[in-house]
């Protein structure tokens, strides 16, 4: 059962082969045999499962929306009404959120079962899960490794069929980079694609919600629940919303792949490189076009990301203060003294630098060597996408530098963890949509990420170049050894 | 570029994060690393390149001046730290 894609459980649901409440409860007893990966935060078992009776009372109508009653992770960074949502931090450790966010009452409407809120790093920075208040999560196919973040948990436990798909969110990479290191389908969508309303904000110019699936086919039923206009967030774009579905069977015959030159030169590891060359090759059978690219800016992204992205999180942050919801301090003398020391103890180190560097760029004398020069690198980054894609249709790279590397490797060297996310990081500048899909496994048996980049709104013809390649190949069938 | 304790300090009274000395020492060194990375931006000219704010130039959408939202005041305080008579307490600030 665990095996089966969101496709084929549907299908399972409305034949009325299974039923909505022992699907719910398959997952939930799976999540509980394997509580070691750490990929849970929350479970609340008896609101998995009213959901997944009111999901079986409409499938008996015969009325019911296509993912009714597919149980379904969510990152912990989505406020569910009722549902304690800590966004991996102990200053939202007693939060019960008392709103859904759009994407999550989107789910809500079309049935489908919340299994638990998933593991990640603390308020999404970070690319190992290992920031998280919950402890990190460990990667299925080793568990000695990190199953990469910030959406960590999400992929763990899609990875080890804890949960036929989860949701995550990407302000750098945080879908992507975890999907490549534990074998998955991410998506990132355009940035104002899916609404930011309810999704606890890191860095709100970068940051989108987006599906973590088995398959293309998976990630393209997700985000047509998922995608379309919110009046409740402002950058919402108001477009209407295909069937991600409908293009997936097109073939790529003539469609330009371009290989961006600068993705594949130092400090990529050989390894990587070999499977995404295969990759290529495979892509050229199928009948693509390969064409050389360039994006001339690649290395300035991650040095403007660290000051955006920081800039806009110390301001996102600033809400937590301990005086309307979350955790306060004990004790404390005065109100500047209690916003002190809730923060303080709130917040862990690597949130901690991130807003300090954040309020120091934005400080009175700084702003124009930091955050102004960092908005007009953007520009010239954004320019580079627009160039390259007058030559190719999509784009197509590694997501990672390296496989899934050990726990506690990085953790002592910030910007060493920073530079782990150096493919994905220019796609959110530059707002487009990008993926992640298996291609392949090193020569330790970790698996490696295919990075696919789209036109902005470009979705459809992302996913159906990846849903290509999954029926010439079978490496995202792939399952860890011990979750088969 | 290398922040000393004192900067460090005085960021983080901006940022109302209550830092120790140790903590402060360690900070300075972190921080400066990080923006070392980041001074790697002043290798490109910018002389007249238009800041990017956002991905969407098309800027922001009005919406008709109407309420929207409805009261949902005990429903918030509920999860406050502390409150009272509807209202959220913290520490006083004007004697």
């Amino acid at each position: 059962m665990h095996r089966k894609t969101l496709a084929e459980l549907s299908a399972a649901l409305h034949k009325k082969d299974i039923s909505s409440i022992e699907l719910t409860q398959y997952f939930l007893a799976r999540i509980g045999r394997h509580k070691a990966l750490n990929a849970f935060v929350t479970l609340e078992p008896e609101k998995s499962l009213a959901q997944a009776k009111a999901a079986d009372a409409l499938l008996a109508k015969g009325q019911a929306p296509a993912l009714a009653g597919v149980p379904l992770a969510q990152k912990d960074i989505f406020c569910a009404d009722g549902w304690r949502t800590t966004c991996g931090s102990k200053i939202l450790s007693n939060f019960v959120a008392p709103y859904d966010a759009t994407v999550i009452r989107k789910f809500n409407d079309a049935g489908m079962v919340c299994l638990g809120k998933t593991n990640m790093d603390e308020f999404a920075m970070g690319s190992s899960n290992e920031t998280s208040f919950y402890g990190p999560v460990r990667n299925p196919w080793n568990t000695e490794t990190v199953p990469g973040g910030s959406s960590g948990g999400s992929a763990a436990a899609v990875a080890a069929r804890l949960a036929p798909a989860a949701t995550g969110t990407d302000t750098g990479g945080s879908i992507r980079q975890p999907a490549a290191l534990t074998n998955l389908t991410g998506l990132k969508p355009s940035y104002g694609r899916v609404s930011r309303y309810g999704m606890i904000a890191f860095a709100s110019s970068l940051d989108q919600g987006g599906p973590m699936a088995q398959t293309a086919e998976d990630a393209a039923l997700l985000l047509n629940v998922m995608a379309g206009f919110d009046p409740r967030d402002s950058t919402s774009v108001e477009a209407p919303v295909p069937d991600y579905t409908a293009a997936l069977k097109h073939s790529i015959k003539g469609v330009r792949i371009g290989l961006p030159k600068e993705y594949f030169g130092e400090g990529l590891s050989p390894e990587v490189a070999q499977v995404i060359e295969a990759a290529v090759g495979e892509y050229k059978k199928l009948g693509a076009e390969i064409v050389e690219v360039s994006l001339p800016n690649s290395q300035l992204a991650i040095p403007c990301y660290y000051v955006l992205a920081p800039a806009e999180a110390s301001s996102n942050l600033a809400r937590f203060d301990g005086a309307r919801y979350g955790y306060r301090a004990p004790e404390y003398s005065d109100l500047i003294d209690m916003y002190k020391k809730t923060r303080a103890q709130g917040f862990g180190s690597e949130v901690k630098r991130r807003i300090m560097i954040g309020t120091y760029a934005l400080s009175a004398g700084y702003y124009d060597a930091y955050y102004l020069k960092a908005q007009k690198l953007r520009r010239l980054i954004a320019e580079d996408f627009r160039q390259a894609f007058e030559t190719c249709d999509v784009i197509l790279g590694p997501t990672s530098p390296t496989t899934a590397f050990k726990l506690g490797e990085k953790s002592d060297d910030p910007v060493a963890m920073y530079l782990s996310d150096i493919y994905t990081i220019s796609v959110n500048l530059a707002g487009l949509p990008g993926m992640s899909i298996p291609a392949g496994f090193d020569g330790k048996g970790l698996p490696v990420g295919l990075q696919l980049i789209g036109q902005y709104f470009g979705e459809e013809r992302l996913l159906n170049v990846a849903h290509q390649y999954q029926q010439a190949t079978d490496w995202h069938k792939r399952i860890p050894k011990g979750f088969e | 570029m290398s922040l000393d304790q004192a900067q460090v300090r005085r960021i983080a009274h901006l940022a109302r994060l209550e830092i120790g000395d140790a903590e402060a020492e360690h900070y300075a060194k972190e921080l400066s690393r990080i923006l070392d990375l980041v001074e790697q931006m002043n290798a490109v000219d910018t002389t007249g390149v238009a800041p990017m704010a956002h991905p969407n130039d098309a800027g922001l959408r009005l919406r008709e001046d109407a309420v929207t939202e409805t009261d949902q005041r005990e429903k918030f305080l509920k999860i406050a730290p502390a409150a009272e008579a509807g209202l959220y307490l913290v520490p006083k600030v004007i004697e």
